[in-house]
């Protein structure tokens, strides 16, 4: 059955059941491999993406219940991946091995799209269902506050 | 920009050669091994374009360990060219080029160090070379800045991409024979250079084995018996066949007979796999299948078997010991105090967030691969035996990975990948991809092996250590133990202590087991600097003091060149601890970290701990608050370290220590744990990592020496874990003397 999205803001129609998960349809279906499997079961985060604003884990999301509504994966964060938090993430040289951090990105724009300027421990409840296998935790606190930062400055220019 | 492959230097290198260090010894095949380097060949590290634009190839396989950007530095900085001015490209798998192309045991530091660095100053030779004809001068009266030769008394210049084709046509300088750079002259090597691959990870660009996507291409998932080696006696294969996407159900007999040793890459473990057109369907099909397996003898194995097995052994009088000198029986007798302590560590998983699979494409009779294995020469070795092919019908793209720790050091995917690939090709011309689910991947994991060490320490009237003694319980047969989790010979604190036995005893095991980061090191400086903080407060020191003076009574070191049977652990007699490295690095942590004045408040408490590993020191103190239900929360780690006289990336290498002490950390909540020979774990909330909010403040202190550089991967790791139990022995009075948290009654907050 044919079901109708709407990835970064591009139209697309993929022929899968309803209940496949948004992710496999992401990576397999549009060839957008930004979202990533770590446990297909909601409990890590790497699957990040951005469901009309809102930070959703698409290993868990049967692509059938987001038709229709503005899904947003790293690909489509920024045309020139000078999304504020990529920036800062770019500038700290977060990653290690890296396949957390698309998740990580999403999760932190989802954060600062809502609190422009987060406490550490409003990083603490918006960041902890995204783990880090490598340990980048230090490196992606001073990320999220570089971001709120450069927000900031942008936005009282 | 077009580039005529004529306008590239092809520089000739012979890389390797040097020391070989014998870090992993059970993964080695023989044409790796030590002392016998591979075949090399003259071969290409350095392109350069006529605009200048540098090629340098990473020979090593990218984990996020920084390889691809430690490597090129060296020779970059040698060549005398401007970061900015680089381009890095992976090189695929060719070790008769490049040299080992094996990422592990934090090896490539040390053995990248020399000679990245000629030959990226035989390029800047060849290059100096070429002007100096050119210009009808010495090529002693020539210099470069970065990207040109100068001839500074006639004021000429000429950039390196206007030099390059009359450069690759000179004969190469042997590597020997090159000048290095003054260390004070580095432009490249102690400054702080981004990922190289970073840009790409942040714009989410396919870049890891996962996202490998080629034309036509299908997709697997195995299916595989509950417990480890069972076999398929039979399955519902053809309705499966029938189910939607599904186009191939092949059986895999697999390669296994389960014994008490079970050792590194033991073949192929039976089960079904499913091709189909998407791995989601795949996934699904799996869900129908219905499979009557043959367990087989694995299947009686449980961890209180191996707990009841491992009590009795330790009650026993051990018969094989590993070193022994002194009298340590007589010793403890005449002791003052003796203390006796039995601690017990788990098995536990890797669970790289990015779980194993590979993708492979059989044609015409050649195979290729794109891996993310770490130990990618063995991978190809595995692979030809096993489908009964050549190597030279094999390519091998290294990908990255999300994560080895150790666990791609091992190639069991990338054979399954191959074999399916090759079975698919007798029916469907098509490449293939494998993935592991998260289930898959822990419960095939080859786990770090858990242990028991029964310890008896004796103290003099002084508070001095006088003897050592202790037996450790871990698996195997009669001759061998298993790998992933030794004790070395001269591993710390033997050669100390005035007396000294570490005796060894084994039980079967059935089960994969393998390196994970700092394998050996990982549980055992637990263990040890566990009991050395035990022994001071018996002593009523200071442990920081008490290990201090330990380490000035040193004993005559351990000097037989026979092999360390316990596996992958240094090799005895490589670059033995020196002490004042281990007491440099103490003695900085204690300073950075107010050790001297530290508080003595109920529920609060630091810890300090150190170990050498892997050719590095590191110490690491951490401050902790425990809670009236036992919860932990690490406020603030401090780790110093010594991996000799350069960090070559910094702020790379700050990262790389922080995530070291944040995996130690998880790996004192993780456990695996069997019953009837199944693992009861099968994803993060019964594996769990460290999260955001239990991430403690962590800063990194370095003590540069007059050593050469090594590495970081392991080093930094194993510290933490008893810095945080004493920790909470300072805070408490409660000893943790087994692992996980949870088995002695606390957890993470």
């Amino acid at each position: 059955m044919p079901i109708k999205l709407n990835v970064n803001n591009i139209p697309a129609t993929v022929d899968v059941s309803p209940d496949t998960p948004l992710l496999w349809v992401l990576r397999d279906a549009l060839n957008l491999k930004g979202a990533k499997y770590g446990c297909g079961i909601g409990l890590c985060g790497a699957c990040t993406v951005l469901v009309a604003g809102r930070a959703v884990r698409s290993c868990m999301t049967h692509v059938g219940s987001v038709t229709g509504e503005p899904i947003t994966t790293i690909e489509g964060l920024s045309p020139d991946g000078l999304h504020p938090v990529q920036v800062a993430w770019e500038a700290l040289d977060v990653p290690q091995c890296g396949y957390c951090q698309a998740g990580q990105i999403m999760s932190a724009a989802a954060l600062l799209a809502r609190t422009p300027h987060p406490t550490d421990a409003d990083i603490d409840v918006a960041m902890s269902g995204n783990l880090c296998r490598c340990g980048t935790y230090t490196r992606i606190r001073q990320a999220i506050h570089e971001a709120a930062d450069a927000s900031a400055a942008v936005s009282t220019k | 920009m077009r580039m005529d492959r004529r306008s590239f230097l092809q520089l000739t290198a012979l890389a390797g050669g040097g020391l070989f260090l014998e870090l992993y010894r059970p993964p080695l095949t023989a044409a790796q091994g030590p002392g016998t380097p591979p075949d090399l060949k003259p071969q290409a590290f350095i392109r350069i374009a006529p605009d200048g634009v540098v090629t340098i190839m990473a020979r090593a396989s990218e984990s996020g360990q920084g390889m691809r950007n430690m490597l090129p530095m060296l020779i970059a900085e040698e060549l005398d060219v401007d970061w900015k001015d680089v381009r890095v490209e992976q090189a695929d798998l060719n070790e008769r080029i490049y040299g080992r192309q094996f990422s592990g045991g934090s090896h490539n530091t040390p053995q990248g160090w020399e000679p990245m660095r000629r030959v990226g100053a035989a390029g800047r030779q060849l290059l100096i070379a070429a002007a100096a004809q050119t210009w009808g001068v010495s090529a002693e009266e020539c210099t470069t800045q970065p990207g040109r030769v100068l001839h500074t008394t006639s004021g000429r210049s000429a950039g390196y991409g206007e030099l390059a084709v009359k450069a690759a046509a000179l004969p190469t300088p042997a590597l020997s024979s090159v000048k290095l750079k003054d260390p004070k002259d580095y432009r490249i090597i102690g400054h702080s250079q981004r990922g190289v691959d970073t840009h790409a990870i942040v714009t989410g660009k396919p870049l890891f084995g996962i996202d490998v996507e080629l034309p036509g291409m299908l997709y697997a998932a195995i299916e595989k018996a509950p417990v480890f080696a069972g076999k398929v006696k039979s399955a519902n294969v053809d309705e499966i066949k029938k189910l939607p996407g599904v186009r191939l159900v092949l059986v895999i007999d697999g390669g296994i007979t389960p014994a008490a040793l079970t050792p590194w890459e033991p073949g192929m473990e039976p089960g079904i796999a499913i091709v189909a057109d998407s791995w989601w369907q795949a996934q699904m099909a799996r869900k129908q299948l219905k499979v009557d397996w043959d367990l087989g003898p694995a299947a009686t194995q449980s961890t209180e078997g191996f707990k009841k097995r491992a009590d009795e052994l330790l009650k026993t009088q051990p018969t094989n010991s590993l070193r022994k000198y002194g009298d340590v029986e007589s010793a403890l007798k005449s002791s003052a105090k003796v203390v006796d302590a039995t601690y017990e560590y788990p098995f536990i998983a890797h669970v790289t967030l990015e779980p194993q699979g590979a993708t492979a494409h059989w044609k015409n009779g050649k195979l290729e691969m794109w891996s993310t294995s770490t130990l990618p020469g063995n991978g190809l070795s595995l692979v030809a035996k096993t489908l009964g092919i050549q190597e030279s019908d094999i390519t091998t793209h290294m990908v990255r990975s999300g994560g080895s720790f150790g666990r791609r050091l091992q190639n069991d995917y990338l054979v399954e990948a191959a074999w399916i690939a090759k079975q698919t090709a007798l029916q469907i011309d098509a490449p293939i991809k494998l993935l592991w689910s998260r289930e898959d991947d822990i419960a095939h994991d080859p786990f770090r092996p858990g242990g028991t060490v029964g310890l008896k320490g004796g103290l003099d009237a002084h508070g001095k250590l006088t003897a050592w003694r202790h037996h450790f319980i871990t698996y195997g047969d009669e001759t061998n133990a298993t790998s992933g989790g030794g004790i070395g010979q001269d591993t710390y604190p033997a050669g100390f202590p005035p007396a000294y036995a570490l005796y060894i005893s084994k039980q079967p095991l059935m089960l994969r087991t393998g390196a994970l980061r700092a394998p050996g090191d990982n549980a055992y400086c637990w263990v040890a600097q566990s009991f050395i903080d035990e022994l001071a407060f018996a002593a009523g020191r200071d442990p920081l003091e008490f290990q201090l003076d330990l380490l000035d009574n040193k004993q005559s070191p351990w000097s037989s060149s026979e092999h360390d049977p316990v596996g992958d652990h240094e090799p005895s007699g490589q670059e033995a601890l020196i002490p004042e490295r281990f007491k440099g690095v103490l003695e900085l942590v204690a300073e950075k970290s107010g050790w001297a004045k530290r508080s003595k408040e109920p529920g609060r408490g630091m810890g300090i701990a150190a170990w050498f590993c892997h050719l590095g020191y590191f110490a690491e103190v951490a401050d902790v608050s425990v809670d009236a239900q036992n919860k932990v929360t690490v406020h603030r780690v401090w780790a110093a370290g010594d991996v000799g006289s350069q960090i070559i990336n910094p702020a790379a290498a700050e990262s790389m220590a922080q995530g070291g002490i944040l995996e130690g950390m998880s790996h004192m909540a993780q456990q695996i744990t069997l019953v009837n020979g199944r693992i009861e774990q099968s994803n993060f909330h019964n594996h769990p990592l460290m999260r955001m909010r239990q991430a403690p403040k962590i800063e990194v202190y370095w003590r540069k020496t007059d050593y050469a550089p090594t590495g970081l991967g392991e080093p930094t790791l194993p510290p933490i874990l008893p810095a945080v139990t004493n920790a909470i022995f300072a805070a408490t009075g409660k000893r943790i003397r087994t692992l996980p948290l949870k088995q002695s009654d606390f957890s993470w907050a």
